[in-house]
């Protein structure tokens, strides 16, 4: 009878075992491929947003057309965000009511919804549906013009499209997602008496009054200085994804979606980081 | 170039006039590619350059690089006695009000009307203009091309030959002094590419424009050049008229002239 040696036996494990290693190491290179394209990613934006300052305080603003975004960016997303902001209040009143109700806490209940929403819930759901609204458009949009060569055609035309078609979104989407914020929030307060109406009956007055009363200027500050910078980095990575779409349809999409995944990303990024400022002020 | 090409060079040079544009020893790669290698030409006043090629022989590259819409590794572009390599973004933005550039895909801006996209380069260029002179302008540019009833209509409900000839509008609208066609018939079916070719010479002929017309329509070529110029793998293969182009014997040749 044939005897086999320890090292034959274990050949078969060695094999599985080396398949095993080399599709880790295959995953780990992917990985490290996709962190290092974020990074690239994340420096490109930082780069893109230099050039979109320098070309901001520069002559020749276009005014107009900041005036256009400005209207396209409120007027599109305005349902959506009534919507929204509605949904929110309501059912983050519905939820929250049984656990006060256990402590006996239920007169706290619109200031501690309105609490929640203007400093934390509005800003960030808001922006991430923005994130997801405006910044695909913008990546649509331009890359779109990119690939139909309308950008080049801008440049041949005397017109610095930095300054036309990026600065002006840009700017747009710091005024208009801040407003937006405050709208969806007092959306959301609405939206949080509607609410507490459903198994009670509060007055209108009452329930406002005694949500501001927890709430204070101080609350308003953070969450809206936040709110600029959110803007900021939708604008922002909407319109770097558009600008440098590569060439032909397929690029139109890419540029929509990474602008909404990065754009999402960077929000929820930009909100860790200015919850650490006020929690030290 | 042999004597007959130089020859014929300085025959258009004393009919024509002095030269508007000068390239010489240009190259241009794209990572390892190299598209344009050694290419040297001159546009002179009043000519219609046509620059023939097969698809990916650098044609549009040459016209992107002359207008600084792409920079080149090496050699010297001469606009207009501008060195365009030496202009800053100031100066390359005034340079570029003196040369219009035709898109092979029209690039009308497809959120803007038709008289929006007129009005957008006139707005920027010629800024003394009042709003009725404004106006006239672009009734007059839209009558060349003859399509006055476009006025109000958006990008989207015109048709491709359509589009063709208010991107040439658009272009002519700020009275250019050299005109760059990217591909201008491409695209579009015989009569209309016909009608195209007709409007560059009329063009040519009305604002006293100097063009090169990039294509490799042979029809456009033929109804269009008053000097042709081939491109094969990113370099000067032949220069001279088209009688010359007709009558040689290279395959290459023949194949854009059977």
């Amino acid at each position: 009878m044939k005897k086999f040696s320890p090292a034959i036996k274990l050949a078969p494990h060695l094999q599985k075992a080396k398949k095993f290693t080399l599709r880790i190491s295959d995953k780990t290179i992917t990985k490290t491929e996709e962190a290092g394209n974020f990074l690239t990613d994340f420096a490109d934006v930082i780069l893109f947003l230099t050039r979109t300052v320098k070309e901001t305080f520069t002559r020749d603003f276009e005014f107009k057309e900041f005036l256009r975004q400005c209207f396209q960016i409120g007027n599109k997303t305005l349902p959506l965000i009534s919507v929204t902001g509605i949904i929110m209040g309501l059912v983050l009143t519905i939820q929250s009511r049984p656990s006060l109700a256990k402590f006996g806490a239920d007169a706290m209940l619109p200031g501690m919804v309105a609490v929640s929403l203007i400093r934390e819930m509005g800003p960030v759901i808001t922006a991430l549906l923005c994130a997801g609204k405006i910044g695909s458009g913008m990546g649509a949009e331009l890359g779109s013009m990119k690939v139909t060569e309308q950008i080049e055609a801008m440049e041949v035309s005397s017109t610095n499209p930095m300054r036309f078609l990026v600065v002006t979104r840009v700017l747009a989407a710091m005024l208009m997602i801040p407003l937006l914020i405050l709208y969806s929030d007092a959306l959301g307060i609405l939206g949080s008496w509607a609410g507490a109406n459903i198994k009670g009956d509060v007055s209108f007055t009452l329930f406002f009054s005694q949500a501001f009363s927890h709430i204070e200027f101080i609350d308003f500050i953070p969450a809206f200085i936040k709110s600029i910078f959110f803007g900021l980095v939708i604008g922002l990575v909407g319109c770097y994804k558009g600008y440098n779409a590569g060439r032909g349809t397929e690029s139109v999409g890419k540029a929509a979606n990474s602008a909404v995944v990065l754009g999402s990303l960077l929000v929820l990024i930009v909100d860790v980081i200015a919850v650490q400022i006020t929690d030290m002020l | 170039m042999n004597d007959t090409q130089t020859a014929i060079i300085s025959s258009i040079k004393t009919t024509i006039g002095k030269q508007v544009i000068e390239i010489n020893n240009l190259r241009k790669s794209f990572g390892n590619q190299v598209v344009l290698n050694d290419v040297s030409l001159q546009l002179f006043n009043g000519e219609n350059l046509v620059v023939l090629g097969k698809s990916g022989s650098g044609k549009s590259v040459l016209i992107k690089c002359i207008v600084g819409l792409l920079n080149f590794d090496s050699g010297t572009i001469n606009v207009l006695g501008e060195n365009v390599s030496k202009l800053d973004s100031d100066g390359l933005g005034e340079l570029r009000k003196k040369i219009g550039f035709l898109f092979q895909s029209g690039a009308l801006y497809d959120s803007m009307t038709v008289k929006q996209n007129l009005e957008f380069p006139l707005r920027r260029i010629r800024k003394n203009l009042t709003q009725k002179e404004i106006d006239e302008k672009i009734e007059e540019v839209l009558d060349n091309v003859g399509l006055l009833d476009a006025l109000h209509k958006m990008p989207s409900q015109l048709s491709g030959g359509m589009r063709k000839r208010i991107s040439l509008a658009r272009t002519i609208v700020v009275d250019p002094l050299i005109m760059l066609y990217d591909e201008p018939t491409t695209g579009l079916d015989p009569v209309t590419s016909d009608e195209i070719s007709l409007l560059i010479n009329e063009i040519q002929k009305k604002y006293k424009t100097s063009s090169i017309i990039i294509t490799h329509d042979i029809e456009c070529a033929r109804n269009t050049a008053n000097r042709v110029i081939m491109l094969k793998d990113g370099e000067v293969f032949m220069e001279g008229d088209l009688k010359t182009f007709e009558k040689s014997d290279d395959v290459l040749i023949r194949s854009f002239f059977k």
